[in-house]
Parts: C-alpha cells; structure tokens; sequence
C-alpha cells in the first residue's frame, strides 16, 4: 500500500495531490502538459524532493530516502536504456547495484528478458533494439530490481500506432502479473482505459477527478476529461428532468436537483437546415465554427448560445451543404443527455 | 546559383591560411632530409624523444587522476564560489608559461610555500628534477583536459544517472559505470589535447625544472638549445613534434571530432 501526500514547489507551479495505490492495483496519471504528472512520478522516485508532505509504503518513510534507496522501478518516457550496455546488462545493472553478483544477476536478467520475449536480443547495443524492443527492456529493466513501486512516465508515447497496440497488450500482462503498486502516467485515455484498474487526472497540479475508467468516461467533471473521452460538457442547475444552462433549458435522462454535470456525445447530435418539424425538446440555434474530419465521421464545432461538437456522416454533411458560418438547428434527445451531480 | 564570396573576405582569408601553412612548409622545405635518418638516430635526440614522451605521458595521467573528479565537481555539485573556482581552473590557459614556471617555483621551490615542507618533512625536491618536469606540464595542460571533461558531462544526458538512480546506484557507482563511458570520447579527447600541450610544453618547464640533457631536457627544449649551435639538428627535432603533432591531430579528427 502507497500512501503519498506529494507537494513539490516550482516558481510556476504548485503539484499537491494524495495519492493511495494498493498492492497489484494499477493507477493512470491523466492531465494535460504541464499538469504535473511527471513531477508527481520523479517525485515518488526521489529525482525531485518533496516540499511538504510525505510518502509512506507499508510502513516504511520514503520521502526522506534518495532515489537509489527506493525500491522502485521507473520505465522512462524514451526508456534511457544505458547505450554503451548490452539489453542483457542494462537489465544486470539493477540487481549488480542491490549486491547480487555478476553470474547470478546475468542469470536474472536472462529470466527477465525471456519473460518480455527478448532472448534473442540479449546482447544487442540498445541503438540496436526497435522501439518496441527497447521499451521491453526497459520494463524489464525496472521489474528486475524487484520494485515494491513501479512508475511508468508515458511508456508508450515514443511507439507507432501498430507497435503501441502490440506493446500495449504485452504491457496489460506484465502489470497483471506484477505484485506491487503501479503508477502509469499518460496523456492517451486509450492507454489509460486499457491498463489502468483507477484514473486519477490532474490539472495545474490538482486532483480533479479520480475514479473507475469507465464511469470518468461516462462522468468527465472538467473541460479536459469531457474532450479526452470525447463528451461535449456542461453545467447547470437541475430540476427534475429539466436542467439549466447558461442560456438555454434541455430535458435530461435523469431526474435530479442542485448543480449538476450535463454531458452528451457529439454523434447523438442531429443538425438541420431548418427548424424540424414535431420539435424535439432539447433543440437549439447555431452557428458553424468549424468542420474537420474524424475518424469516419465529420465533427462540426458549433457557436452560439452552448458550444458543442456534433459528429454527423458525410454524406448527411453533402446533403445538408453545410460551411462555415452557416446558421442551423441542433438537437439532442433527452434520452441521450445525461446529468449527474456536480 | 551560389553567390559569389567577396573579396574583402577571402583576401584576409587566404592571407590568414598561406601565414599558417607557409612556415611550416619552410620547415620542410629546409629539413635535410638526406641526413635525416643518421640524425634522428643520435643518442641526444632520442633521449630527448624518450623524456618528452614519458613526462608529457606521465603529466596526462596525473591530469586524468586529478582533473576527471575536479569536471565532475564543476559540472556537477554546486557550490558558491563555483563561477570563481572555475575560472581559476582555466588561469594556466591565458597565464604565460613562464609566469607559471616561476609560480611553481614559489610555490613548490626548496624555499617555497609547499616546497619547503616536501623539503624538511619528506627529503623531496622538485624543481630542476624529472618529477619536476612533469608537474610543470601538468600545470600547463590540466585546464584542456577540465575544459573538455566538463564540457563532455555538461553534455551528457543527466537522465541516464536518473535512470542509474531509480536502479539503486549510488553517486560512485552511477559515476563508475554510467557517467565514465558516456563521456569516454570526451575523455579521450581531453586527454590527447592535454598530452599534445604538454609534449609541447617550453616556458614552464625551462623556468621550473631547468635544462639538463637527459633529466629535464625535452624536445622543445632541445629544439631552442639547438638552434644556437647546430641549426640542422633544430629543424629535425622540430620535424618530429610536427610530425606528432599532426598524427594527434588526425587522430582527434578521425575518433573524435567529427
């Protein structure tokens, strides 16, 4: 169990957030550039030092131990693989600096590099190691010291998108199968969603939302998670099923009161040139800020009295010739618009 | 197209290469070079060959042993005074050899402020001596070889001794067997600059340790003597410190520089 109360001090920015990661469970770091999550992970490895604060694993104080005091294992963002050191003895070094010997802990490393599937790489220079070789030997390297931590800095930004899903699937083993805590900081909610058991996000330093990948999904309660999962989000005031935005009144889903989050998705908006017939209740005038494709879908941001993304096909795009600038009407169902409490 | 350089550039220019080029073609023009082989065979040549080598060698390794760990604290550990201290370290760069020459014998001189102690204590004299020959190139070329050590770990990538760190490396450890072979070529480079200034080195060496054929007499030092009394002999002796020079020079070229 990791029990962290983590304040580090920048003339920029203040990091200051708790942290518990039970033993086995995998926690993801989410936040934009600049959040923190970084100095959150080297802060927990002693690369940085604490301001305030503490960091408590079982019932051992970490904070004021330096780094090579800590059983940790960190897989940095490029790996930092030692380049005048073979993959084997890259994964030796942790084990040579806990005072095993030179045979036994070429023999570890050989087990480890067998686990992650790089027997046959053992004595290549990482210059020449794939991008995903080099990021298994890096995790390699950071299990074999044994961690009762492992921080993971953004482990499989530096991949392409093949290699990512592939490395991605071998990384979700290597996790189950680990028995300490881990932390996994990423800007990708793919990778997020796929390895973490907890999301924590952070903004300017700050926990703003921590829960269950699937309901921060579905409850995004910030600008940054609603864009991240892709959920256009508001807040209002809810009476029953009628909930009060800025300008405008929808009809939600649930029946609730008090202040409360609005989220739907951009595909469960329709668009139209004129104002439909049959007046479906939750319907707005708007006017295009924006057309850009995504994934098969066009996204149209729209203006007006509630900024939204609607995604619609292109063919329904071509039929409606909509352009920039143009003014139409967008509606929800209220079946499709979910409120919950702020 | 490419435009045309202007004259006012390359004028100066090929001014500038043709008085670096043309001396060193006059010493090939004059060598005699019939002579050449009976003469790099005289006892005194090669006595003064075999001294320089050994003492400019022996200055590199002290260098090595002192100044690797004096880079690392300057490119490391910070500490007030550090600019200060820096800038001490490069003095023997800009300082005239003679001037150095001169401070190590007050320093380290039978009467001097150290020396006197090595004197009394330990029976050890070091100006006019072999020993002493080494320390005064030391003086000279220990800042090329700070210069370039430092310069090589303040461009080496600090997360790798994070990464050493988060493995359980201690400082000596991550410096032993992470920091040293990353900055091996600066190393090597530094220590082929500091071995070419101390082969070379006169001033220092003539003003501490004197001019005894066979004890303090290296090749710049020989090449001066001869010149008074048997100019052939200096050109030949000048001959083998070019040729040196130019193979240290290809050498950092080949391995490191490019």
């Amino acid at each position: 169990m990791i029990d962290a109360h983590l304040v580090v001090r920048h003339p920029a920015f203040t990091l200051d957030m708790e942290l518990r990661i039970a033993e086995g469970e995998v926690v993801a770091l989410l936040g934009p550039n600049g959040a923190g999550k970084s100095t959150a992970l080297r802060s927990l490895a002693g690369l940085v030092p604490l301001s305030a604060g503490h960091i408590r694993v079982a019932a051992e104080e970490w904070h004021d131990r330096p780094a090579d005091r800590r059983p940790v294992g960190m897989v940095f963002q490029d790996y930092l693989l030692f380049p005048h050191l073979s993959a084997l003895d890259n994964v030796a070094f942790g084990p040579r600096c806990q005072g095993v010997r030179k045979r036994e802990a070429r023999r570890l490393a050989a087990e480890w590099l067998d686990r992650v599937g790089l027997t046959d790489q053992a004595g290549q220079r990482p210059r020449t190691l794939s991008g995903g070789q080099a990021q298994r030997v890096a995790l390699a390297r950071a299990l074999a010291v044994r961690p009762r931590l492992l921080l993971l800095d953004e482990p499989l930004s530096a991949l392409d998108v093949d290699t990512r899903r592939e490395i991605r699937a071998g990384l979700r083993r290597h996790l189950a199968a680990f028995d300490g805590a881990s932390l996994l900081v990423t800007h990708d909610p793919l990778d997020a969603m796929a390895l973490a058991d907890r999301l924590i996000v952070i903004e300017n330093g700050r926990v703003v939302q921590e829960g269950a990948p699937a309901h921060v999904a579905r409850h995004p309660r910030t600008e940054y998670v609603a864009r991240l999962v892709g959920l256009n989000l508001y807040r209002g005031l809810a009476d029953g099923h009628d909930v009060t935005l800025d300008r405008l009144t929808l009809n939600v889903a649930e029946s609730l009161s008090g202040e409360v989050f609005l989220a739907f998705r951009p595909s469960a908006v329709a668009l139209f040139r004129t104002r439909p017939d049959g007046s479906p209740r939750n319907l707005w005038e708007a006017t295009i800020g924006g057309i850009e494709p995504h994934g098969d879908q066009v996204r149209v941001h729209l203006d007006g009295p509630m900024p939204a993304s609607a995604d619609i096909t292109p063919a329904a795009l071509a039929e409606l010739g909509l352009a920039d600038g143009d003014s139409v009407w967008a509606a929800v169902k209220a079946t499709e618009t979910h409120a919950y409490p702020a | 197209m490419s435009r045309r350089a202007p004259w006012v550039l390359v004028v100066p220019a090929l001014v500038a290469f043709a008085f670096l080029v043309l001396p060193v073609a006059g010493l090939l023009y004059r060598a005699p070079w019939s002579t050449l082989g009976t003469r790099l065979g005289r006892p005194e040549i090669l006595e003064a060959l075999r001294l320089s080598v050994i003492c400019a060698t022996l200055a590199t390794v002290f260098c090595l042993i002192v100044g690797v760990p004096l880079a690392w604290v300057l490119a490391r550990v910070s500490f007030p005074g550090r600019r200060l201290v820096r800038a001490l370290v490069t003095v023997p760069l800009v300082l005239p050899p003679v001037v150095g020459g001169v401070a190590l014998l007050l320093a380290l001189g039978r009467n001097g402020l150290v020396g006197r102690w090595l004197d009394r204590w330990f029976g050890l004299t070091l100006p006019f001596t072999t020993p002493g020959v080494v320390l005064a190139e030391a003086f000279v070329a220990l800042p090329f070889l700070v210069i370039s050590v430092e310069g090589a770990l303040r461009a080496a990538d600090l997360r790798y001794e994070d990464a050493a760190a988060t493995l359980g490396a201690s400082r000596w450890t991550t410096f032993r067997r992470v920091t040293l072979p990353l900055i091996a070529p600066g190393i090597g480079a530094g220590a082929v600059l500091c071995w070419a200034r101390a082969l070379g080195e006169f001033g220092a060496t003539i003003t501490f340790a004197g001019n005894y054929p066979g004890r303090t007499q290296t090749m710049p030092l020989a090449v001066y003597l001869a010149l008074e009394t048997d100019p052939q002999a200096a050109i030949v002796l000048s001959l083998v410190l070019l040729a040196v020079s130019v193979l240290v020079l290809a050498g950092l070229r080949g391995r490191w520089l490019s």
